[in-house]
């Protein structure tokens, strides 16, 4: 079945808004991260389908910031276990509720099970239980917030973090100039899956609850991939977060889209930019407000800002290339 | 125990399968390793054949095994696992998550060795070094007290004063793979032991807006750290009720502890799963020579059980502890530093005597048994001690 989008229009976010929220306000997240904006768009839009919802959250800024015992921002069924095992632990809950149902000792209903987890939590430690709980179908959307580092410990390298940026573990020194190599293909991977994959940024609510409407009517596992912005890890002012974000997917650096087999739907703006390339922002516009790319704008590094560029737009062509837009 | 016993040939993994199959857990989530594999083999026959209802989830990994396992028991699931060796030292984080979330799992353990080098045969250290992991934790000499315990930890470990996972083990290979003479339980025996309804308690489930797995600070952690503790020495009775109660339904007398031939003994092995059968058979062989000594045998291994074994051994000259298990640079055996610690300071006890040995699947012969209890007098003439040593390998 091929996934259809629903519009969701500005009304819609209005009457969402009233149903009150399911992520609360009085976490501990900073003043600026895109993570809470993330939260509070995906549990609305979950919560507007009407069914009952709950989430597994692997160990990151979210689970952590949210949770601080005794209290909590959760007004809905949490569970975090570990860092790698999210989606083992959404198998065992959702296997659970299967076998209880089965015998009696639940009542039988349609459950959203919602994972969220960060980079380092999916790129890196938790890929091999998402895969193997991909593999046996298990019926959940697995939300992947990457903010490209391991911000929760001290902004280390992930497997998510964009090539040249400055971290903790890859500093901008006087021989290599931050991060060498390009992110994993995270959502490539999990399309290879045959699953429903998406892409979505907090700086496109509209856009990104759609995604999480129709990852969650999928009957089976959903992934998407949401661009994080993080202003301390990523080194801007607080108040520019979701402008770091558009610029993410302006530059074509982070194309908004989805995909399900054969067929690849670029979305929002990325869907504009497809059809009128020359409104395509350079990556400089992207990479200059932040001070994790500062490093490559020192003349010795100019040719690095080049490599950048091309790598953009050779996997943005092969993109538009395979892709449909709505 | 009434009616004619059920006796069936079945290897010990067997044993566990079929003990599991009366008990139809809601959720099974396991991964294969030697010489667990049997066990969940057959426990997939059950599930596939539709002699079960359990969720069976074939995860990618010991560590999402134990994971699923968590996710499963606070949703409200009756849970079970296995795994042996490399699995559990893979599962040893979650170990802490189960027991920290109070999740009362139970885990059947194949005991096998640690790699390097690689080895698949029986070995106890994967087990014992989960010691302070807050599992309860049991161990079996044969395939009838697999098919028992398998039961019996449900029992322990969903008991409302304890509500912690349990584990117990049996040595790969020796116990997991010989084929044995087990006496069986009726399905309806196994329902009135475990109580059909699960337990009560605060689930993740959708009718409760519950957090679970908060991070927990310098202001609360150590309270429930210690709520844990409370629950494993509330373990010690509920464990000694329930075997009480198992003997009565099945009219097998099970202990925390075993003693063999101890009454009017002045020397003893102190053992624990396979080797305390070759033990007691050494006792025999020895008792023909005039000898008086006698075996005892851990079953209950945590909460490790302090009184028991010093009553025991009181007015035992020198015990000869076998330990199945590899420990490195350690004042003793682990076994043993547990039964010098539950003796400190106590009058007329043992000279304790710790002997390393069967790593790897290595047999310790009833010759050699015997050549170290030799060593073992030898020791107590110097008096009051305690030494530990490695027996059965090349010099």
């Amino acid at each position: 079945m091929a996934i259809v989008l629903p519009k969701v229009s500005v009304k819609d976010l209005q009457e969402w808004s009233k149903l009150g929220e399911v992520f609360t306000s009085g976490h501990r997240l900073c003043a600026g991260c895109g993570a809470g904006a993330m939260a509070r768009q995906v549990t609305l839009a979950a919560k507007a389908l009407g069914d009952p919802y709950m989430f597994v959250n692997a160990t990151g800024c979210l689970e952590v910031a949210s949770t601080v015992y005794p209290y909590t921002a959760w007004d809905a069924p949490w569970l975090h276990n570990a860092f790698e095992n999210a989606a083992a632990t959404a198998s065992g809950a959702i296997e659970a509720m299967k076998s209880m149902q089965r015998k009696g000792l639940m009542s039988e209903r349609n459950v959203n099970m919602i994972v969220f987890a960060g980079d380092g939590g999916t790129y890196d430690i938790g890929l091999q239980s998402l895969s193997g709980a991909v593999e046996r179908g298990h019926d959940f959307l697995y939300v992947c917030y990457s903010n490209g580092a391991y911000m929760n410990t001290g902004i280390q390298r992930s497997g998510g973090t964009p090539q040249g940026a400055a971290t903790t573990t890859s500093p901008p020194g006087t021989v290599i100039p931050g991060k060498i190599e390009w992110q994993k293909p995270l959502a490539e991977i999990m399309a290879a899956h045959d699953i429903p994959t998406f892409t979505a940024s907090p700086a496109y609510p509209r856009d990104l609850m759609a995604k999480v409407q129709a990852g969650l009517k999928h009957d089976g596992p959903a992934f998407m991939l949401v661009d994080s912005p993080c202003n301390l890890g990523q080194r801007y002012a607080p108040d520019i977060s979701m402008e770091i974000a558009k610029l993410a997917v302006k530059t074509c650096f982070f194309p908004l889209f989805y995909t399900y087999k054969e067929e690849w739907v670029l979305t929002g703006i990325s869907a504009r930019l497809a059809k009128n390339p020359d409104r395509k922002l350079p990556i400089e516009d992207f990479l200059k407000p932040q001070g994790r790319f500062r490093h490559l704008f020192k003349p010795e590094w100019k040719k690095k800002l080049i490599e950048i560029q091309d790598t953009v737009d050779d996997k943005w062509e092969r993109l538009v290339t395979k892709a449909t837009c709505v | 125990m009434s009616g004619v016993r059920q006796v069936v040939g079945m290897t010990g993994d067997e044993a566990v399968a079929h003990a599991v199959k009366l008990v139809n857990p809601d959720v099974v989530a396991a991964y294969p390793i030697t010489p667990q594999t049997i066990i969940v083999e057959r426990y997939s026959d059950f599930v596939n054949n539709g002699e079960v209802d359990t969720s069976f989830i074939s995860v990618e990994s010991e560590h999402s095994a134990m994971s699923a396992c968590v996710g499963a028991s606070l949703t409200g699931a009756r849970v079970f696992t296995a795994t042996a060796s490399a699995g559990l030292a893979l599962m040893y984080e979650i170990l802490y998550v189960a027991s920290g979330m109070r999740c009362p799992i139970v885990l059947a353990v194949a005991n096998r060795a640690f790699s390097a080098p690689i080895n698949i045969h029986g070995e106890c250290t994967d087990q014992l070094v989960c010691r302070d992991a807050s599992w309860v934790s049991l161990f079996g000499e044969s395939a009838q007290e697999a098919y028992d315990e398998t039961i019996l930890s449900f029992k322990i470990a969903e008991h409302p004063d304890v509500m912690l996972p349990a584990m117990f083990g049996i040595e790969g290979f020796i116990v997991t793979h010989a084929l044995e003479r087990v006496e069986t339980l009726s399905k309806q025996q196994v329902e009135d032991f475990i109580p059909a309804s699960r337990m009560v308690r605060d689930r993740f489930c959708p009718d409760e807006n519950k957090t679970f797995g908060s991070l927990v600070l310098q202001d609360y952690y150590m309270e429930i750290k210690r709520q844990q503790e409370e629950a494993m020495q509330n373990a010690y009775k509920v464990t000694k009720d329930a075997m009480q109660e198992f003997s009565e339904m099945s009219g097998r007398k099970m202990e925390i502890i075993e003693k063999y031939q101890l009454e009017d003994a002045d020397y003893a092995f102190v053992s624990y799963g396979a080797t305390a059968g070759n033990a007691k058979a050494v006792v025999d062989r020895l008792r023909a020579k005039g000898e008086k000594v006698g075996a005892l045998k851990i079953r209950l291994f945590r909460p490790f059980p302090s009184l028991d074994i010093f009553q025991a051994l009181s007015g035992i000259k020198a015990a000869t502890i076998l330990d199945r298990s590899a420990t490195f640079g350690s004042p003793g055996t682990i076994v043993q530093t547990d039964i010098a610690s539950a003796l400190y300071g106590k009058e007329n006890v043992p000279s304790l005597h710790g002997y390393i040995n069967g790593l790897g699947g290595r047999v310790l012969t009833l010759p050699e048994i015997e050549e170290v209890y030799e060593i073992s007098k030898e020791y107590n003439n110097i008096g009051m001690t305690s030494t530990t040593d490695w027996v059965g390998y090349r010099k």
